[in-house]
């Protein structure tokens, strides 16, 4: 990797662009705004000058009463420190953009998210379609005064809850078709169903050098779907690829099957209200979404938690990340063919692991334990113990374990050294994070790179392997795995005793106008949430930067060229999960 | 032979228990199938991972019978919706309960999948499985603990061992109608409220509808 020069500096943009860029004064924000016919200039200026390499997520904003919409981008510097903030603003009405997909691919997936949802065009887009609702859906559902067909109110609780708590089903209010808008020429009769038409001709497009040339055998190319019901697709996620014999010559993954709208819902919701939905997102990690949600209200609140609530919260962090990399590397291995051995052996962890966050929480799955400002519980000593015995006792004895059967075993050697290779470059620029990232070479982790909570004072390496192919981002969730290790260890010998909570628990908490962005490094990647707030008691917006999603950007670019058999591995090799995908 | 075979008014005598049994069809027969409930392997959404821990080895679905879970659903007697219906996936949900064999049941695993749950309210989620399948088992929770999918489990278990063969309706003559699959059009469209869609088309006229 070459050494990015630095030759300006990033609070001088604005003078660099004059009348083109300027620095964003609204109260709260920070960052730039661009005009949108710099946007490219701007930004490869920030790619190519700066060094902010890493276009962590895109997002849009809808500011129905300024009529406008507001396209949002994060970057950041792969040698770690704060990112930076640029936006672009276009009116409310056909909005367009200039695409930034040639100079960061990893904008592909979170462009086509903001045409779905926002209606935002993005010209020079290779492939701008719906994403996550389907090709003829009515409408662009995320638009401010855009109603779904159960809409009560724009902000909650709503007031036939509280405070006059006559509930009524809103089924019965709203019957059949008043909330659901039709376009006016619509006919049931008439209406032809959307075929995936424009997903296969896109499939059909990049061919490379045309049909069985250069091959000595002439083969016919074929179209097939995996999914959205598949055991291999670990849940609803279809992968449609287009092949030539067995080889796979173009893929492209199709999500949207488990759109919960949690966007939608979490800008009707108070800001606490929206701490078990964040649960739902990667249901693996529920303690870890917890946090990051956590992380970026407190940023706009300005507060932080007490210590003691710092490593509980550092704890449940940790302790999550080895039940995903458990559970990662059980569910690869039931993809290369040991089918369910190795996964009854993770679950088996899993569930002591389980029984911790039961006793803290309450529940075993959706843990709902953070709260802003601290924890909802405080740990008790026998399950202080519980940890303790795993961390120092239980779990790495299992590790070894798992690694001595599983790491030199000859066919998951056989299947995944070599396979599905994404290099550094292409991993930086696909915008792929957490284990798929620094499994290409690229020692990037939010923890180190721009340190919250407790992190900073914590003994711990950042894993990194060169290969970028499946066994090595199967080695790194072993390595990550020691080192979440390691840092529970220091955790249980330096938990300090005190307050869990900053302030006395509240059911609705003030929230200060501004933006902010809360960044995690989940099992999975990073986990950034975007809020904006008005000074009401709701988020006005609520975006989760998800990393399955984004990973799954650059799932093509590996499948090309390997066989459909280990396009599956794959995909378990990214280790998704659909609730954090299609949110 | 288990004695609970034994129909309660002819009693077997002592040294023939275990052995022998007076019992009908019916009995004999949903004792067997019932025992040996396929159920589909396919997971939704977070249900679907206390699903699979439900097959692990702390809670073992496998005491039941109920360890071969079968991808394909032609192979499966019992559907579990184990997690959100959303809109877009409620066409594929349709046409594969279509696609299991007679006869099937259908388990609503979680809030969600029996009414919506947490999310019921948005735009792209269809409250309750119920609307658009016949569901025989709902298991609350959210999601439902691996206990309480066992139980659910057990609840089906005894739904099956009451039913007579002959009311099952795919133990009759003449074949069974498939359900209508929805259409994915400007929303989700249930082609039973097909007649009532014009009315909802602004700038249409009710009164033709």
């Amino acid at each position: 990797m070459t050494e990015p020069r630095i030759d300006l500096q990033v609070d001088s943009l604005d003078v660099r662009f004059p009348g083109k860029v300027r620095q964003d004064s609204r109260a709260g924000y920070a960052g730039y705004i661009v005009q949108p016919e710099t946007l490219v200039e701007f930004s490869s200026a920030l790619r190519d000058q700066l060094g902010f390499r890493y276009l962590s997520s895109v997002t849009a904003v809808d500011y129905l009463a300024e009529d406008l919409m507001e396209v949002v981008y994060h970057a950041y510097r792969l040698e770690g420190g704060p990112g930076i903030v640029f936006k672009s603003q276009v009116p409310r009405q056909d909005p367009r953009l200039p695409s930034l997909v040639p100079l960061f691919p990893g904008a592909e997936f979170q462009e086509r998210e903001a045409w779905d949802l926002f209606g935002i065009r993005f010209e020079g887009h290779p492939d701008l379609r719906r994403i996550l609702m389907w090709e003829g859906f009515h409408g662009h559902p995320m638009r401010k005064d855009w109603h779904e067909a159960y809409y009560e109110e724009e902000v909650k609780p709503f007031k036939n809850r509280w405070p006059e708590g006559q509930v009524y089903r809103i089924e019965d209010k709203v019957p059949f078709g008043h909330n659901v808008s039709y376009p006016s020429e619509f006919s049931p009769e008439g209406w032809v169903p959307e075929e995936d038409v424009a997903l296969y001709a896109g499939l059909g497009k990049i061919q490379g050098d045309g049909n069985g040339k250069g091959s000595e055998l002439e083969t016919e190319k074929i179209i097939i779907n995996l999914g959205p019901q598949h055991p291999s697709t670990h849940g609803v996620f279809r992968m449609v690829a287009r092949l030539d014999g067995e080889t796979v010559v173009d893929l492209r993954p199709v999500m949207g099957y488990l759109h919960r709208n949690h966007e939608k819902i979490g800008e009707r919701n108070t800001f606490l209200m929206n701490m078990p939905f964040t649960d739902r997102l990667d249901y693996f990690c529920s303690m870890g979404n917890n946090f990051g949600y956590a992380l970026a209200v407190e940023k706009l609140m300005g507060i932080r938690p007490p210590e003691r609530a710092e490593y509980i919260r550092v704890m449940m962090a940790e302790l999550t990340r080895i039940i995903n990399h458990m559970l990662a590397i059980g569910f690869l291995l039931n993809d290369l063919g040991a089918y369910f051995t190795p996964v009854m052996y993770c679950f088996n962890e899993r569930e002591l692991i389980l029984d911790v966050f039961e006793a803290v929480s309450g529940s075993r799955m959706m843990c709902n334990y953070f709260r802003f400002g601290g924890v909802a519980r405080d740990l008790t000593d026998a399950t202080f113990s519980m940890v303790r015995e795993l961390v120092t006792e239980r779990l790495p004895r299992k590790l070894d374990e798992l690694e001595r059967f599983l790491v030199m075993n000859e066919i998951v050697r056989e299947r995944s050294i070599g396979v599905g290779v994404l290099t550094a470059e292409q991993a930086i620029g696909f915008s792929a994070a957490g284990p798929v990232l620094r499994a290409s070479g690229v020692p990037y982790d939010v923890r180190r790179a721009e340190p919250y909570s407790i992190y900073d004072r914590l003994e711990f390496d950042v894993c990194v392997r060169q290969h970028g192919d499946i066994y090595d981002r199967y080695l790194i969730r072993f390595d990550e795995m020691r080192q979440s290790l390691r840092i529970l260890q220091q955790v249980v010998r330096d938990m300090p005793s005190g307050e869990i909570m900053t302030g006395k628990p509240q059911y609705q908490v003030r929230v200060p106008a501004g933006e902010s962005y809360g960044r995690v490094e989940n099992p999975k990647g990073e986990l950034g949430f975007y809020l904006v707030a008005n000074g009401k008691a709701n988020p006005y917006r609520y975006h989760v930067r998800s990393p399955s999603f984004i990973n799954l950007t650059s799932l093509a670019q590996m499948c090309r060229g390997q066989k459909i058999a280990d396009a599956v591995v794959i995909l378990g090799s990214i280790d998704i999960v659909l609730g954090e995908v299609d949110r | 032979m288990p004695d609970d075979l034994n129909l309660p008014e002819f009693p077997i005598p002592e040294d023939l228990r275990g052995q022998v049994t007076i019992t009908t069809l019916d009995r004999i027969y949903n004792w067997g199938r019932r025992a040996s409930v396929w159920p589909m392997f396919w997971g939704l959404a977070c249900c679907a991972i206390e699903m699979i821990a439900t097959a692990t080895s702390r809670y073992d679905m496998a005491r039941f019978g109920m360890e071969v879970m079968r991808p394909s659903p032609r192979q499966t007697d019992l559907m579990i919706i184990s997690g959100t219906v959303t809109k877009k996936l409620i066409p594929q949900i349709v046409r594969l309960y279509n696609q299991v064999p007679e006869p099937k049941y259908v388990m609503a695993m979680g809030a969600c999948a029996s009414g919506g749950g947490p999310f019921k309210e948005g735009y792209n989620v269809v409250s309750g499985v119920d609307q658009f399948l016949p569901v025989d088992v709902y298991v609350p929770g959210c999601p439902p603990t691996p206990q309480a999918l066992i139980h659910g489990f057990l609840t089906l278990h005894k739904k099956i061992a009451a039913q007579p063969i002959k009311a099952i309706p795919g133990y009759r003559k003449g074949t069974l109608e498939p359900l209508p699959i929805p259409v994915l059009g400007p929303d989700l469209i249930n082609l039973r409220d097909l007649p009532r869609i014009p009315s909802a088309v602004p700038g249409s006229d009710p009164e033709t509808a």
